[in-house]
């Protein structure tokens, strides 16, 4: 009796998911009502565009040991070292992520780029260590070294993995099906090959490059919330709103700890 | 319209939808499925599921966090979910080398059906139609075998890095290795079959390789056979070879060890030819959890246990595998993740420590006369044991000593104790030497022949946060020192098999005799 109770009300819930229709939940595939068409990201609509900073002093990534991975070692000039903070000139910080985390229209979808996100092992790291890749859009994941690693996500609102590429060539394509931030990478051969991946069901993310800068263009008029996100530093959040075809400035400055 | 539809379309089909899905979940039973559950499963897995019950922290591996749907031993690739065939194999037979027990015996057909689906309750993943398992076609082993090939594709695909060059776990990598939760995990000792997860048999072993095991650092190595960088026999051969480093049987155990009398001399060291013509007892080892500061994850899982003697001395081989060779301060990463992840008795948690491997061989003071024996667990104040201590700060050298209680070691002035180790790719060898005759008999044995000599073993990986009295521990076994046989053994029957011939012949000789004596008459 219970059980069937359990199954109307897991049913129910179900339900309820889908028709929030912002995939929210790994459960619930693209909605497929009233097709909203998606809007040209690259003409039209407003861009936020701004710097992530951080304050303090950054700690210094560890230098990592490749003498077990001579084929590794051998592409380095110097002792290669950890990506944890890397940061540019006057402070300002690379690899941060920053998203649309909600004020998007409930409903509106976007399909996933045809083109591919492409992963590349390469001297026993990943490249590129942040990155986005859009629910069901593929990510090709390649090994430039001749030599084993294994490509392990750790997820939760998609289902993990674990593939191993023992050579120079190979190829793996892999979907993720609902939107997280973020899906951990890591190879468990060389500890401290680590990636992140965010999923997300629309295109409005990017990625601080070495001087700080972000840019994320495309967005239709709304208040929105910007999240930005880093591995050692957390996450930090602003809104901006858009009224049209304008570049509003978001900018973030971390703590280091 | 299609199962794999369902849900995919949110409009106007709502309702029907919402229907056609509780019809399908309701075909199981949950309720009678939590009623097993609450009984037999959450004091590890915990109530909601979350792998969090009262014995979790006292686990490594720990229990299953139902929640994720993340499951080890599958029949599908990687990132997929187990199918219920999977899962029911799981609970039956349980997982070998964890505190998971296999439930056929205890739980009924209906009982473990029930739990089944009660378990995949406490996961979304399984009520998503667009998940469903698609189980690999896994096809059958090539015949005969080819462990050179198989050896070669262990060492090009990789194997090497966590498992090691000989398969004992102690792969350059092993130290850093964690599960999806944090938790620490070693790879697997290859020459332990009867301690993997899925089963030990070849096909087991390559289900494995094609699925990997999800939520650890095994991955699935189908992705070779896609796309061609090795054919399905290279990966079967691979199968083969990892089962050809354990034993065509898990090891039984006997009560005895028996040491042959040698007339050559007594082997010192760990590696003398004279060990190989001498048989090997296994003696497994459990957690020291009798006594605060308990133990419940020992990393040395047993002890291969050789003796022998001459008239006057005695020498005792014991080898174990361990994947670290301690102190080492590359394994301080996982020492932390042990020490937190398990609880512990203390009050204030333990900080990571370059703690020695250690041995310690446990006899009585002297050869009981009954049954009677000192407690198994190194004795008490008022019957202490004689043991023998060896510690890798101090290889080539053993203490002999007096046990009082677990946590009280006397070491004896005139120890007389000799030891030569060697470690070698994951293992431990250790000889102990000792004159069968003691000066000082009211504390140190005297070893004689023909009499069964109790005798225990203890192990302390120091690398795993083993140290004091956090131990793995063994009981009461016994060791025999072969008497001399006498000559009169092999002498007897061949007289006696000499004498009967003789007299058959003659009997034989004396009816010929009297059968042609009536002929000519």
């Amino acid at each position: 009796m219970n059980g069937r109770i359990f199954s109307v009300v897991g049913g129910m819930f179900l339900l309820t998911v889908c028709s929030k229709g912002d995939g929210s939940i790994h459960a619930a595939p693209p909605a497929a009502q009233p097709p909203t068409p998606a809007p040209d990201v690259s003409a039209a609509g407003g861009t936020i565009s701004g710097k992530v900073k951080f304050t303090g002093v950054a700690p210094r990534n560890p230098a990592i040991d490749m003498s077990e991975e001579a084929a590794c070692k051998a592409k380095y000039p110097t002792t290669p070292t950890e990506e944890n903070v890397v940061a540019g000139a006057a402070n300002a910080l690379a690899n941060v992520f920053v998203y649309v985390k909600s004020g998007v229209p409930a409903g509106q979808t976007f399909p996933a780029p045809a083109t591919s996100v492409v992963l590349d092992q390469n001297g026993c790291r990943y490249h590129p260590h942040v990155f986005g890749i859009m629910v069901g859009q593929g990510l090709e994941i390649q090994n430039s070294d001749p030599l084993l690693h294994n490509i392990k996500a750790i997820a939760k609102a998609n289902r993990p993995f674990n593939v191993s590429q023992p050579s120079a060539g190979m190829k793996t394509t892999r979907t993720f099906s609902a939107p997280e931030v973020m899906v951990n990478l890591e190879c468990n051969v060389h500890g401290w090959m680590k990636a992140f991946l965010g999923v997300r069901p629309d295109p409005f993310f990017a990625v601080s490059k070495q001087d700080g800068s972000f840019t994320i263009s495309g967005l239709p008029p709304g208040t929105y919330t910007i999240e930005a996100w880093h591995e050692k530093f957390g996450t930090q959040t602003a809104t901006v709103t858009i009224a049209g075809t304008e570049t509003k400035p978001a900018n973030f400055t971390f703590a280091a700890h | 319209m299609e199962a794999e539809d369902l849900g995919s379309q949110c409009g106007g089909e709502k309702v029907i939808h919402a229907l056609l899905l509780v019809a399908l979940v309701a075909t199981q039973d949950t309720s009678a499925g939590k009623t097993v559950y609450v009984k037999w499963c959450a004091g590890c897995h915990g109530d909601t599921g979350a792998g969090d019950g009262q014995g979790a922290r006292h686990m490594i591996p720990p229990p299953r966090d139902f929640t994720g749907a993340i499951y080890q031993i599958r029949s599908t690739p990687s990132g997929q979910l187990p199918t219920d065939a999977d899962l029911l194999r799981s609970i039956d037979e349980g997982l070998f080398g964890t505190a998971m027990p296999g439930w056929k015996s205890r739980l009924s057909d209906r009982q473990r059906r029930d739990v089944l689906a009660y378990i995949k309750t406490f996961s979304s993943f399984f009520a998503d139609t667009t998940q469903r398992p698609q189980p690999i076609a896994f096809g059958r082993a090539p015949s005969g075998t080819d462990a050179k090939l198989g050896r070669q594709f262990y060492d090009s695909i990789g194997c090497r890095k966590c498992h090691g060059d000989l398969g004992r776990g102690d792969g350059p990598s092993a130290p850093t290795l964690k599960d999806d939760a944090g938790h620490p995990i070693f790879a697997a000792n290859l020459h332990e079959n009867w301690r993997f997860n899925g089963g030990g048999t070849v096909e087991d072993i390559y289900h494995r390789l094609r699925t990997g095991l999800d939520g650890t650092p095994m991955p699935s190595f189908s992705d070779l056979l896609e796309q061609k960088f090795l054919s399905d026999e290279q990966l079967w051969r691979v199968a083969q070879y990892v089962r050809s480093l354990s034993p065509p049987e898990a090891p039984v155990v006997r009560d005895v060890i028996h040491a042959p009398l040698l007339a050559k001399a007594l082997p010192h060291s760990p590696d003398d030819s004279a060990w190989t013509a001498v048989d090997a007892s296994w003696f497994p080892l459990v957690g020291q959890i009798i006594r605060k500061e308990r133990w419940f994850a020992p990393a040395v899982s047993g002890v291969w246990v050789k003796a022998v003697h001459t008239a006057d001395s005695i020498a005792l081989r014991v080898v174990w595998d361990d994947r670290s060779q301690s102190p080492d301060s590359a394994w301080l990463g996982h020492l932390g993740r042990v020490l937190k992840t398990l609880e512990s008795d203390d009050s204030t948690p333990e900080q990571p420590a370059l703690w020695p491997d250690q041995l310690a061989v446990q006899f009585p003071v002297s050869i009981p006369t009954g049954m009677e024996r000192p407690y198994f667990l190194m004795g008490s104040p008022s019957t202490p044991v004689y043991q023998w201590r060896w510690s890798s700060s101090s290889r080539s050298t053993a203490v002999a000593g007096l046990a009082r209680g677990v946590d009280r070691f006397d070491p004896l002035s005139s120890a007389g104790v000799a030891a030569q180790a060697v470690y070698d790719h994951g293992q431990w060898r250790v000889v102990f030497t000792r004159a069968l005759a003691s000066a000082d008999t009211a504390s140190q044995l005297p070893f004689r022949t023909g009499r069964a000599i109790p005798v225990a073993f203890f192990a302390w990986d120091g690398s795993n946060g083993e140290h004091g009295t956090r131990m793995g521990i063994s009981t009461w076994y016994f060791l025999a020192l072969d008497e001399p046989v006498p000559a009169r053994v092999f002498i007897s029957p061949v007289l006696a098999m000499v004498l009967t011939l003789g007299l058959g012949m003659l009997v034989v000789r004396r009816a010929q005799q009297k059968t042609s004596y009536r002929r000519q008459q």
